[in-house]
């Protein structure tokens, strides 16, 4: 016996993942297309560690494996770890960091739906606070052939300057360092290239087909547009005030919101409902204080792209900004707002 | 002049399947060889049964009195012999029983002497009582007693009376075609209840998938020429046939939970109502009839006239119930509620008979996790966040899910219909809320036995204390007599006065000491069943207090 509603949508969480995955596919194509097929390797690799993980971690707990295998839940994170990666670590990385995630920042806090920390941004920051050197190998556009490539990942012997090339961010900030201005280290000799036109050679057309997915998320209403535009809106307007006033060594709004994970972390990172703010306002402060602290690490920190610390920062204070920011009730919309705080 | 239509957030839109049930137009049920009548109807006292086992009745005699002013009269829905006033299966989720009169009828359908009355000329007070005892109720499915709307409140009058046409459950057609067949009967009645409301209009919202109705009602308020009722047609959304939700889109007014609309210058009734209103003031006929769906898993989906208290058995058996249904539910799919059995009465609140079968209403996937995605509050109509209110339910935190408005749900079902995790949201919502009340129950037993307690001790001081007191006085009397004996000669005031002050206080002493004896024993000794029970009196009191009242429930 079950009670009403006896109407039910169509609607499933496998549906929302799957979506999730589809939204992700233009993406990875010109980021295959662009910096070689390292990358569909990868994906395969965090694949099956991710949902053996998952299926490990289920039996442990004594759940229905089958049930929630099928959710495609473990499949998302790994994906999102697969890409935000550079293409070429060495296998074991990618199957320590997918581990790590399903294992420690999903399962040990209850499974789907309860982990307060984006499962792919743990991976991300255990590798990069782990192995930074190997972290910041990005390839260069259309850099080596399949077979190097798959040489690098399975482990063989790496010849840095064959294959990799420093990221757009990365070579700003080595430049600025070094004592340069932005606009001179963008069209130096020996950086210079990456550049591309705005934000990095290739970079800008995986930072479009991100944004390319990510309007297909938010026209299959999975995600809401409060994040998104709260998080490059943000980012644009503190670049683009701190480069309205030292020009010499912040980049612009367009190089930050093309540049990085930026359109990544703007529609499928941050978006994640289940370490995310779920109220509309706190989705806003949630989102914008993700642009902050991602722009603050970018440009004053140790790493070169801060979005993954940003989005783990910020997942912290989520119940703090969800219990703060509950939109007024049917009714009490005039009246003082009595709900939230204890 | 187009009014101007104000929007809810949130709400659904599930499949009408309004089309099968809208073909025929409305048949009258035969009656039943057997008639149950139950006493409880609506929300409020329980009436009281007015008549005997073995009794000859009359359509229209009122069976059942209104238990004081918040309850409703019941009435005999046709002509015949009550066998019996006994409890039997009630159309309630939990298969419960409950008093009901059950009528044999004659067959001949002899009317009760119709009362004439001239509401015209009555008090407010008087149609309000008559209405009462008339038995009309809210037939859009909450069944509250209709009088105790229609006062217009503090200030004395109201701006505008909506009339809820819009039924926008999914197969629910049952307005729809009393709207299309009896127009002018529910207007009459709406401009009855504008009367008694000192309202300046009356707006009847119809949701637009609705043509027929809207179109009929339009025609039928030219007919009238009364410019203060217009018909509004709406946007089709569930659930904007919720009251609350319906006076928002019309007027754009919100009323809170917990308080009258009249407060705020609105009254809504469903037009069924309205008829019934109608009926009883002008033409003297009780609420004992009602139109109810048929649909979902029949062989003909139709909308019957049925007298109040026809199985519902018999009621399927016209309608051809397929053979493969799974369950009987009364209401629509959204909120209907699984019926016990097919023994149970057609009752006032009885809008719909839906059969439901796996095909069309498949049981529910098994439940996921919340994933927290947001859906459930993008669909809110009352703008609360369910999957908050779900996590507190399900991990029993109640004071938490009543700080997120538990009781501003209205049960709509929207959350659930939403939900990728195929989550029974408001099964949660119902648990949570049935336990705060059975824990406020709990508060006030407890509350009663302590002050039981509480007066037993002071009851057994005072009568101690009075006791002692007595005993000083007849101390205090003989020794005084004894020296007026043995002075012989008439002693001196003083003297007479003196001994005995000293005695009395003395015996007061005594009293006293005697008293705080027996205070001590009596507080300090309350048995180990009487202290447990006043332990887990404070300590739910310490946890109510957390709670504000303004989210206490109605």
């Amino acid at each position: 016996m079950y009670n009403s509603p006896f109407l039910r949508q169509k609607a499933s969480v496998r549906r929302v993942m799957v979506t999730v995955l589809v939204a992700m596919l233009p993406a990875i194509a010109v980021q295959v297309w662009l910096f070689g097929i390292g990358l569909l390797l990868q994906l395969a690799i965090a694949s099956a560690v991710a949902l053996a993980c998952e299926a490990g971690m289920l039996a442990l707990r004594r759940r229905p494996v089958a049930r929630a295998l099928g959710d495609g839940s473990a499949l998302v994170t790994a994906w999102l770890i697969a890409v935000c990666l550079p293409p070429l670590l060495p296998w074991w990385m990618i199957v320590l960091g997918t581990a790590f995630a399903i294992v420690i920042g999903k399962h040990l806090y209850g499974g789907l739906g309860q982990n307060p920390f984006n499962p792919a941004m743990l991976a991300y920051c255990v590798l990069i606070v782990s192995f930074p050197a190997l972290m910041s190998q990005w390839p260069g556009l259309h850099g080596g052939d399949a077979a190097a490539q798959l040489h690098w990942i399975a482990g063989g012997e790496r010849t840095l300057d064959a294959m990799t090339g420093a990221t757009p961010l990365d070579a700003l900030r080595t430049g600025l360092h070094g004592g340069g201005e932005v606009a001179s280290v963008m069209q130096s000799a020996a950086v210079g290239p990456a550049f591309g036109h705005v934000a990095g050679a290739g970079w800008e057309w995986v930072a479009l087909a991100w944004a390319a997915g990510g309007l297909l998320l938010l026209a299959m209403r999975i995600i809401t547009w409060h994040i998104p535009v709260a998080f490059l809106g943000t980012l644009a307007a503190i670049a683009g005030l701190a480069s309205a006033i030292d020009g010499a060594h912040f980049a612009g709004p367009a190089f930050h919101l093309l540049a990085g994970g930026s359109m990544l972390g703007a529609f499928f990172i941050a978006t994640d409902p289940v370490s995310g703010a779920t109220t509309p306002r706190g989705k806003l402060i949630f989102a914008a204080g993700i642009a902050l602290i991602a722009w603050l690490i970018r440009s004053f920190g140790a790493y070169p792209d801060g979005i993954a610390f940003a989005v783990l920062l910020m997942n912290i204070c989520v119940p703090l900004i969800d219990q703060k920011t509950q939109p007024p009730v049917f009714g009490h919309k005039l009246g003082k707002p009595d709900g939230g705080a204890k | 002049m187009l009014p101007r239509l104000f929007s809810f957030n949130g709400g659904v839109k599930p499949d009408p399947n309004k089309g099968d049930s809208t073909r025929e137009p409305i048949a009258r049920l035969p009656l039943p060889p057997q008639l149950v009548v139950p006493l409880h109807q609506h929300i409020g006292g329980t009436p009281r049964p007015l008549v005997g086992v073995g009794e000859r009745v009359l359509r229209g005699q009122r069976v059942g009195g209104a238990d004081g002013n918040v309850s409703s009269a019941v009435h005999a829905p046709t002509s015949g012999r009550v066998i019996a006033v006994e409890s039997r299966l009630m159309p309630h989720a939990s298969g419960l029983s409950a008093p009901a009169i059950v009528i044999e009828p004659d067959g001949e359908d002899r009317h009760v002497e119709r009362e004439a009355f001239d509401w015209h000329a009555a008090s407010p007070g008087e149609v309000r009582d008559f209405l009462r005892d008339a038995g009309v109720v809210g037939l859009g499915g909450a069944v509250f007693p209709s009088h105790l709307k229609l006062n217009p409140g503090k200030a004395g009058h109201t701006d505008t009376l909506v009339l809820n046409g819009a039924e926008c459950e999914p197969f629910i057609t049952c307005d729809d075609m009393l709207m299309r067949t009896e127009p002018e009967g529910i207007l009459r009645g709406a401009l009855i209840m504008k009367k008694m409301l000192a309202a300046r209009q009356v707006l009847v919202g119809i949701e637009d998938n609705k043509p027929e109705a809207a179109a009929a009602l339009k025609a039928a308020a030219a007919a009238l020429g009364d410019t203060s009722l217009e018909v509004v047609v709406v946007p089709t959304r569930y659930p904007a046939g919720g009251a609350k939700q319906l006076i928002r889109v019309l007027t754009g007014i919100e009323v809170p939970h917990g308080s009258r609309s009249t407060d705020y210058g609105v009254q809504c009734f469903n037009v069924a109502t309205s008829l019934a209103v109608f009926q009883a003031l002008e033409q003297g006929e009780p609420l004992i009839r009602r139109i109810v769906t048929v649909a979902g898993n029949v062989e003909r989906p139709r909308n019957f006239e049925v007298a109040i208290g026809t199985p519902i058995g018999f009621v399927f058996a016209h309608a051809g119930l397929k053979p493969d249904t799974d369950k009987l539910i009364m209401g629509g799919p959204m909120m209907g509620m699984p019926l016990p059995g097919v023994d149970a009465p057609v009752v006032k609140a009885t809008n719909c008979l839906l059969a439901s079968s796996a095909a069309l209403f498949p049981p529910p996937e098994p439940e996921l996790p919340c994933i927290r995605c947001g859906e459930c509050a993008r669909a809110c109509p009352a703008d609360l966040q369910p999957f908050e209110l779900y996590w507190h339910s399900r991990s029993r935190n109640f004071g938490r899910a009543q700080e997120y408005h538990l009781f501003d749900c209205i049960e709509c079902g929207c959350c659930a219909y939403v939900c990728p995790s195929h989550i029974p949201l408001v099964d949660y919502y119902r648990y949570a809320k049935s336990e705060i009340w059975a824990r406020e129950r709990d508060k006030d037993a407890a509350d009663s036995a302590r002050e039981r307690f509480e007066f037993r001790n002071w009851r057994a001081e005072r009568e101690k204390e009075e006791k002692a007191a007595r005993l000083a006085a007849r101390s205090a009397a003989k020794p005084a007599a004894a020296p007026a004996a043995t002075d012989g000669a008439a002693p001196t005031a003083d003297a007479a006065v003196d001994p005995k002050k000293a005695l009395i206080e003395a015996a007061m002493a005594r009293a006293k000491a005697q008293k705080e004896a027996v205070a001590a024993k009596n507080t300090a000794e309350p048995d180990a069943a009487q202290q447990a029970q006043i332990d887990e009196a404070d300590a739910r009191r310490a946890r109510a207090a957390a709670t504000p009242d303004s989210e206490r429930t109605e």
